[in-house]
């Protein structure tokens, strides 16, 4: 058990470094996004990788936890850390009623399923204009506080969402190697012989959904307390497939891959900034050729590599 | 054999991260002088890249003008441009690294009215004068002190559309917006403000910016016999519409508004376009113009050089940053690049004769532009002609 | 019932356009069992290459819209040779976030090819519309129909009396079962990833003169037309067609009946209702294998 924890608490001491060493807010706030994507796909990866569905749909979620805390803290008042566990259980009850007819779909028809609920969702952020402010955007989100610590400060936020991630991680990991996660690796092999051996796959795989669903209302909250301002193009089809693109670049089933994945889709766009107006066709080639020469995804192909190389030697 | 096969993904990675690292480094900073630095961000591309693209040329002029002619008290100014891609978390990325990284004395941009409130928060935080080319009115109301932008507002627009159908008698108005936060912008002050002038809107109908056939739009507007329609949108949308609407038959006058302003409009409707009217900036018929207007030599100039240094068509939408580099560099004069100096410096910037038209700041209004930046125009035979 | 008969012809037209891209993707997936997200892409290319050949060029009608749809199956078959075939042991997500990656580089290669900017052609034909008790049928509308028409009965007649046609729907049924009778499946995938390319092509030559063009075209209506193939179900080539035509005509009347804001929520409602209905769309094919 203890072997199990190096790698946590390793990760814990370079995020409380890199904050330390890092003053230029900028990179700070570009560490922040990292997280927050690592979230996403944290979440989306339990999903995916370890459960075998998969969602087209997961922006929605992402946008049910920013458009929750906004609705609360700006138009009910609510404090932003009621609006949490508010934004983040609304996230869970949609996930849940959403997620019984539909994860009876399977393949590309649950696909189908999840990306049209998250078309419906995002086309409601936009017409509902009198409580969403519609398509453009809703402004005023309040900055968190917590007793003297104001997160308006850009490092106290990068420790903020980086503590929500590492708690992430730890819970996932959890979740992983415990009877459940044996059960949902069952799934994602052959959901028939899971149930055969009394799995109850149906119920499974719903809480799972919901357990991603909360992920992405976090990441989603944490995002319009950074931002203070959210609308709905950062909740759309692009968003939940980017968030896919991270899960698969970074490595399914693997709780480091979304961390890999997350850092690559973030970091990519901006280094990509030099080439200007060839920026699309470079990250487009990048993301094919990632995929051609390691299907795997990074976290997978990498080790490969390099085990491939040590026994050659 | 086997070991170049195995090394052979890992040489495309190295590679690509080395490519990736060469273009992180930071361009070399140029020795001499000390510049200013201009921060730029804009919708270069993505979906509103027809704001974008011109508004980065036109930034880029305006700085190479403003050098030409010596700088500002002898400092060179030097422009950092990103894009946002029209996206608000690339948007509030990229002003962080123009404050943080580049540590740029002012802002031009954003585009959009989205991507600029998303990063208004970070402007108050941050201190910096900050000129936006949006066209959404929530931007400058409330004023912020340190928020201003030179694009002309919705409200302008509306109303030069009203006082026209007023003029006509017109009582009943259909309205089709695009679902978009122009189009809800616009939409909300044409509702609005149709009672000030006896107007009802008797159907509110939108259309989705991508849509290929809106004639299901028009169908229904036609049931409902208003006396003339009104469309606001940016292209190619309300060139779609003007298209069905001819096929259609519907003979109902045509309202447009100034986000569809640019000879391109022109072309994407072809024979559709004849009739149709809109407000506009003067830019469009700036050669219409009588040489006694003020504005006919800051537009032509503005025209003749735009054309020269990128070989492609003027629109009005360049004007914006345009406009906000020249009021800048006004407000920069003496300023030593003190922040609080330059923004004090934008509100007593009075009378500038820019693109979009008189700018005349005060601490309380950061937009600067009255009801005379816009002139009614209709398209006759595929081109401007002023109205009235 | 002038409205009526309007809204319909609205919904056929664009029907039209979504059941010509979902044959597009069933057909692909018939064989491959992949969903090629940048099919889209494929459209915008389509109608790219009709402003160049058609609009700048002025070739004449039937050989800039050959043109343009040898142009894009080249693409697609040199886009099936690089990026897809090079790939080893393909798992299904892995194939396709190389096509999310795909669609995001040709976006850009149009961007850098045909600039930022949107282009119209006019109708391949001025005729009036159509007058039918007061709703008009639009020239462009017609030309779709029938270039519809003339691709479906052209591929039914490819499948059932043509050899390749046959071999290509054995390689579909079972690969192992055309394989032992000799039938080179890598070629029958070949083919179909042409195919499909051919019939995002002909999507994009025909509405060239209904819409304005630009290079971000693709996204929606490559979207547009996954959910119709999805809508009638994965692999059926009738299936796409009922899709097509039942989201085109749900568009048109959500809009008259409803509200145009809610058009698209209303179309996906219904889709994800016959989902729930009917997971396998309303022609359900074989069961549909995960990801």
């Amino acid at each position: 058990m203890t072997r199990d924890r190096i790698p946590y608490a390793v990760f814990t001491l370079i995020v409380a470094a890199a904050g330390w060493y890092t003053d230029n807010p900028y990179y700070l706030q570009t560490l922040t996004f990292i997280g927050i994507n690592t979230l996403l796909a944290l979440g989306l990866n339990m999903l995916m990788g370890y459960a075998g569905q998969i969602s087209l749909g997961h922006a929605a979620f992402y946008g049910i936890g920013a458009y929750g805390t906004a609705i609360l803290t700006v138009h009910w008042h609510v404090s932003p850390w009621l609006a949490l566990p508010g934004a983040v259980a609304a996230a869970m009850l949609v996930a849940c009623i959403v997620g019984i007819p539909t994860l009876k779909l399977s393949g590309y028809y649950l696909g189908m399923g999840t990306l049209g609920f998250g078309m419906i969702v995002n086309i409601l952020f936009r017409e509902w204009s009198s409580v969403t402010g519609g398509a453009s955007g809703f402004v005023g989100i309040p900055s968190l506080e917590l007793g003297p610590i104001s997160f308006s400060s850009t490092k106290n936020y990068f420790y903020l969402v980086w503590g929500f991630v590492i708690f992430s991680f730890i819970l996932c990991h959890r979740i992983i190697n415990s009877r459940v996660g044996r059960a949902l690796r069952a799934i994602h092999d052959g959901e028939k012989a899971a149930a055969a051996v009394g799995v109850d796959t149906a119920k499974l795989k719903l809480q799972v959904f919901i357990l991603s669903a909360a992920f992405s209302a976090l990441a989603g909250f944490l995002y319009a307390h950074m931002v203070f301002f959210i609308s709905p193009e950062s909740f759309d089809f692009i968003a939940s497939i980017r968030i896919v693109t991270m899960v698969v670049i970074g490595g399914m089933a693997s709780v480091w891959g979304s961390l890999i994945g997350a850092s690559l889709l973030t970091l990519l766009p901006e280094w990509l900034h030099a080439f200007s107006e060839f920026e699309m066709v470079v990250y487009g080639l990048i993301l094919m050729i990632i995929m051609i020469f390691l299907p795997k995804g990074l976290t997978r192909g990498l080790l490969d590599m390099f085990e491939r190389a040590r026994k050659n030697k | 054999m086997m070991t170049t096969h195995a090394y052979r993904p890992l040489m495309w990675i190295i590679s690509l991260v080395v490519a990736c690292l060469i273009f992180v480094s930071p361009a070399l900073a140029e020795s001499g002088k000390p510049t200013y630095k201009i921060g730029g961000i804009f919708a270069v591309t993505g979906p509103a890249s027809f704001l974008g693209d011109p508004e980065k040329n036109s930034l880029k002029l305006a700085v190479e003008q403003i050098n030409k002619a010596g700088g500002i008290d002898g400092h060179m100014l030097e422009a950092v441009i990103y894009d946002t891609e029209g996206d608000p978390s690339k948007t509030v990325m990229g002003v962080s690294k123009l404050i943080n990284k580049d540590q740029v004395i002012a802002i031009i941009g954003p585009s959009l009215t989205p991507t600029t409130l998303a990063v208004v928060p970070m402007i108050q935080k941050a201190k910096i004068p900050f000129i936006s080319c949006a066209a959404g009115n929530k931007i400058v109301q409330p004023v912020d002190p340190w928020v201003f932008k030179t694009a002309q507002s919705d409200i302008m627009a509306v109303a030069t559309i009203y006082d026209h159908l007023k003029s006509k008698n017109v009582k009943k108005i259909s309205i089709i917006t695009v679902a978009n936060a122009f189009g809800e912008s616009g939409k909300e002050q044409l509702l609005a403000q149709a009672p000030t002038y006896g107007l009802t809107v008797i159907q509110s109908e939108t259309f989705g910016a991508k849509d290929t056939d809106m004639t299901a739009q028009i169908t229904k507007i036609r049931q409902e016999k208003p006396e003339a329609i009104v469309c606001w949108g940016t292209n190619p949308g309300p060139a779609v519409l003007a298209k069905n609407i001819q096929q259609l038959g519907l003979d109902i006058p045509l309202y447009q508004s100034h986000g569809v302003a640019s000879p391109k409009f022109i072309e994407l409707a072809g024979s559709a376009a004849d009739g149709i009217m809109l407000p506009t900036g003067k830019i469009l018929i700036a050669s219409l113009l009588p040489d006694s207007d003020t504005d006919k030599k800051v537009l032509t100039g503005y025209i003749a050089d735009y054309e020269a240094k990128f070989k492609s068509p003027v629109s009005g939408f360049g004007g914006y940053a345009y406009d906000a580099m020249n009021i800048l560099a006004t407000a920069m004069k003496g300023s030593n690049g003190d922040k609080e100096k330059i923004r004090a410096g934008i509100e007593n910037v009075k009378g500038h004769v820019g693109v979009s038209g008189v700018f005349n700041f005060s601490p309380t209004d950061h937009n600067g532009l009255g009801q005379d930046a816009f002139v009614m125009v209709k398209i006759v035979n595929g081109k401007w002609e002023l109205l009235k | 019932m002038q409205e009526f008969i309007q809204y319909f012809f609205s919904g056929i037209t664009n029907g039209a356009i979504y059941a010509v891209i979902a044959i597009g993707f069933s057909m692909l997936y018939n064989s491959t069992e992949l969903i090629n997200f940048a099919h889209g892409e494929f459209v915008m290319l389509g109608s790219m290459c009709m402003i160049t050949f058609f609009g700048s060029m002025h070739l004449p009608l039937i050989p800039a819209i050959i043109l343009a749809i040898v142009c894009v199956t080249a693409a697609g078959l040199l886009f099936e040779r690089l990026a897809i075939r090079t790939v080893k042991n393909p798992e299904h997500i892995v194939l396709i976030i190389i096509t999310v990656g795909a669609s995001i580089f040709l976006r850009g290669l149009g961007m850098l090819i045909w600039g930022k900017d949107a282009f119209s052609i006019p109708p391949f034909s001025s005729h009036p519309p159509l007058d039918i008790h007061g709703a008009k049928l639009l020239s462009q509308s017609i030309w779709i129909i029938l270039i519809f028409l003339l691709t479906t009965v052209g591929l039914q007649l490819f499948y059932k009396k043509t050899l390749t046609g046959k071999a290509m729907e054995a390689n579909a049924i079972s690969k192992r079962a055309a394989w032992i009778v000799g039938i080179p499946s890598r070629l029958m995938v070949t083919l179909a990833f042409g195919l499909s390319a051919t019939m995002g092509a002909v999507a994009g030559v025909i509405i060239a003169p209904v819409t304005m063009c630009s290079y971000d075209m693709g996204t929606m209506i490559g979207l547009k037309g996954f959910c119709a193939a999805m809508l009638g179900g994965l692999g059926s080539l009738w299936g796409a067609l009922i899709g097509g035509f039942l989201l085109g005509i749900l568009e048109a009347f959500g809009v008259g009946f409803v509200s145009s804001g809610l058009k698209d929520a209303t179309a996906f409602l219904l889709l994800l209702f016959i989902l729930y209905v009917r997971p396998g769309g309303i022609i359900s094919s074989a069961d549909v294998k995960r990801f």
